[in-house]
């Protein structure tokens, strides 16, 4: 169609006018098969679970739940390729570690050994290696974790990010403690740990080279320390998720889901920190779907939930912990906020990565 | 945030809805133009707590929707030479051409970046001397201007490596399109508040008394599209028909003279097709002579790419204001943000992505179902 038209009046045949035929799949993986919505939830199970089998596997938690001996073991693995390697509050090697450790922590189980692969890129400097595997290793002594075992490989130059690392990491959960979406009924009461979206605009900052007025640090953390003080008020939690990729909005959405059950948030209680709310404002951005690395949602009986807000609040890495929905009957398997104007919406899963928009 | 919070204030929304609720008398239909303004109002509820009289209708002021297909496609050709560096703003990644998408293009090794700004593909260009990186600049006269000093920046420092794919649009011809349509219902205008603080308001007045409509520049928090709605009821039960502005704080009469006088020495206005729409005259600007060596369809020799669009999507109707999304039958079932039928569908500001995230409650429950993505 050309620019220039001799048409003398507007043309506006809205009969004539149609649409492009749908993408359906993709023969190809793109980086929305990452970003922990839609893509990510369609690769595992139309690719991984059929190909691998099993039913462990087909529990679907952040840990696999492994009987052994008597014992419950927890086992979960994850792989980071976070870029840039340093972030205001943290960096690959603290990720690697805490991640690894907080997927446990959500079954209830305190981390006890690490695995640790490094895929290292041709060329990056040794002085990064040695930084990032002392971040490393320190993290690994906060979290009360032993890094017991590892593997290094080299891949050629412009094949990598520097460095990736892939982790794996076993605990045990203790008798008593069964945490699964499948518990989740009518009536429990959503609890976040405290401010969300930190851990996602921090990287951004850096590596897109964005300013935002104040910096933001990660909240990266270990979060098996938080889990024990509310499993020491009471080991009925019905479950936890730590909202990485995809943020809140996924997490509430994976556990609406595997639950059947609705949940509703206020979103004035939504714990945004205006650092946040900015960043996300400039770039067209939902706080909700943005990446934490340091926070868990916890989805609790209400007589419980009081006296675990507390325990929560009395950690320090859950100082800012608040209430901000319940679980209800009513439509089941989405998520729904009320609006600060009393309107409601849906938050749905995401289906890729969030896209910074035009203007 | 401080500032924006209070332009979200539930006490004061109050208020004016319950000021709007007394002044409604007879059913209005206002159009609001921008796409941030109706992701606001249905992120928000706004539609569900005005007057059961005052209905909202979805205009075409969604960059990402708007782009025509034949532009898309010219952006995949580019995009997937191997020489090229190819810079978009993020949302433009998902929108689907002929038969596939940016997303697409890069999976099958096109070297595709999101930029957050113009000028961060001229320095692109800049750093990779041994390619040729292009720019999409498409959008209103909100992201015209930047676009312009792009290029005008990238003559002055003489970077012969850079160029743009442009397809801008422009606002007035598009209102004046809609309401010269025999089907227009539209009787009120909330007119886009950031293409008014570039562009000022010169070009409305014409038009309002014209078609006797009254335009409100409005802004996009909750506060100011209450107050956009309600001068505009106000003006509509007077059998008034001005232009008003309901964003002073970023909009003045005047606009931006020199993002302006940017846009006058760059681009010059051209007809442009509108995806959904149709050609509307003088909707559009493209490179002005003297830059037509920034020109990516020239040093591309895209100009001939023709695109016939099969007939499954109403998107059209949509962007006009003639159709709810949620009343076309292919939403939430051939037609999700998944499968995406049409640019509204995708794009983060298109008024089916914004039924289709938010809305979906409302739905007939079978509907709703259909919506619900399986995970």
């Amino acid at each position: 169609m050309s620019d220039t038209t001799d048409l003398p009046v507007p043309a506006l045949d809205v009969e004539a006018w149609t649409c492009p035929a749908p993408l359906r799949d993709r023969p190809r993986v793109v980086m929305g098969h990452g970003g922990g919505g839609v893509l990510s939830a369609e690769l595992v199970q139309q690719i991984f679970a059929p190909a691998f089998g099993g039913e462990v596997l087909a529990q679907m938690g952040d840990a696999a739940i492994l009987p052994l001996g008597g014992a419950r073991l927890a086992f979960s693995t994850d792989s980071y390729v976070v870029r840039p390697l340093f972030f205001p509050g943290g960096s690959i090697g603290d990720l690697a570690v805490n991640g690894t450790v907080n997927d446990l922590a959500m079954s209830g189980a305190r981390a006890a050994y690490l695995s640790c692969g490094f895929i290292l890129e041709e060329g990056v400097e040794l002085d990064v290696v040695t930084r990032v595997s002392e971040a490393l290793g320190a993290a690994a002594r906060t979290a009360g974790v032993e890094v017991a075992t590892g593997d290094t490989k080299v891949v050629e130059a412009g094949h990598g990010d520097g460095i990736y690392i892939n982790t794996a990491g076993i605990g045990l959960v203790p008798a008593g403690v069964d945490l699964r979406p499948q518990r989740v009924v009518p009536g429990d009461v959503v609890i976040v740990s405290g401010a969300i979206g930190v851990h996602g605009v921090a990287v951004m900052s850096v590596r897109e080279g964005l300013e935002f007025g104040v910096e933001i640090k990660s909240d990266c953390a270990a979060l098996g320390g938080l889990v024990d003080a509310m499993l020491a008020v009471t080991s009925d939690l019905h479950v936890l998720r730590d909202p990485t990729r995809g943020g809140l909005a996924a997490s509430l959405n994976e556990i609406a889901q595997a639950s059947g059950t609705g949940v509703v948030i206020q979103e004035r209680d939504v714990p945004v920190p205006p650092a946040v709310a900015n960043a996300c404002a400039i770039l067209g951005l939902d706080p909700m779907y943005i990446a934490n690395e340091g926070k868990l949602v916890a989805f609790v009986p209400r007589e419980h939930a009081d006296a675990v807000l507390g325990a929560m609040r009395a950690h320090p890495l859950g100082a800012d912990s608040v209430i901000i929905g319940e679980t209800v009957e009513e439509h089941p398997g989405m998520v729904v906020a009320r609006t600060g104007l009393g309107g409601t919406r849906v938050v749905d899963l995401p289906i890729g990565e969030q896209l910074p928009r035009i203007c | 945030m401080k500032y924006i919070d209070e332009f979200q204030n539930p006490e004061l929304a109050r208020r004016l809805l319950d000021d709007i609720h007394a002044t409604v008398t007879r059913p209005w239909a206002l159009m609001e133009v921008c796409g941030g303004q109706t992701h606001s109002i249905i992120r928000h509820g706004i539609d569900q707590l005005l007057p059961d009289k005052v209905e909202l209708i979805h205009g075409p002021g969604c960059p990402v929707c708007v782009t025509p297909l034949e532009v898309i496609d010219k952006a995949l050709e580019i995009a997937s030479r191997p020489e090229v560096i190819f810079c978009s703003f993020g949302d433009m990644l998902r929108v689907p051409g002929t038969g596939r998408d940016l997303f697409q293009v890069r999976s099958e090794g096109g070297d595709v970046r999101v930029v957050y700004s113009p000028l961060d593909a001229l320095r692109i260009a800049q750093q990779n001397p041994d390619r040729e990186v292009v720019f999409f600049g498409i959008g209103f006269e909100t992201t015209a201007p930047p676009n312009a000093m792009t290029v005008h920046q990238a003559r002055k420092l003489g970077i012969p490596n850079f160029s743009m794919l442009v397809s801008h649009v422009r606002v007035p011809p598009a209102i004046e399109a809609i309401m010269s349509s025999p089907s227009c219902r539209v009787q009120g205008f909330l007119a886009a508040g950031h293409v008014c603080s570039v562009m000022g308001m010169g070009e409305y007045p014409e038009l309002a008394e014209r078609f006797r409509v009254p335009i409100v520049v409005t802004g996009f928090e909750p506060l100011d599209i209450l107050e956009g709605v309600r001068r505009t009821v106000q003006q509509l039960e007077r059998g008034e028909h001005t232009v008003d502005n309901a964003y002073a704080r970023a909009v003045r009469a005047e606009g931006n003279p020199a993002a302006r006088a940017m846009l006058e020495d760059v681009f010059e206005v051209t007809d442009r097709a509108w995806r959904g729409i149709g050609v509307i005259p003088q909707s559009g600007w493209r490179l002005a002579p003297k830059y037509r060596d920034y020109d990516a369809e020239h040093r591309f020799s895209v100009e001939g790419i023709r695109t016939q669009e099969p007939a499954e999507c109403r998107s059209g109707e949509v962007l006009q204001g003639l159709l709810k999304p949620h009343e076309c039958e292919a939403f939430g079932t051939l037609c999700t943000p998944r499968t995406p039928l049409g640019a509204t569908m995708v794009s983060s500001e298109g008024a089916c992505a914004a039924y289709y995230l938010y809305r979906r409650l409302d739905m007939p429950a079978t509907k709703a179902q259909e919506a619900t993505p399986v995970v």
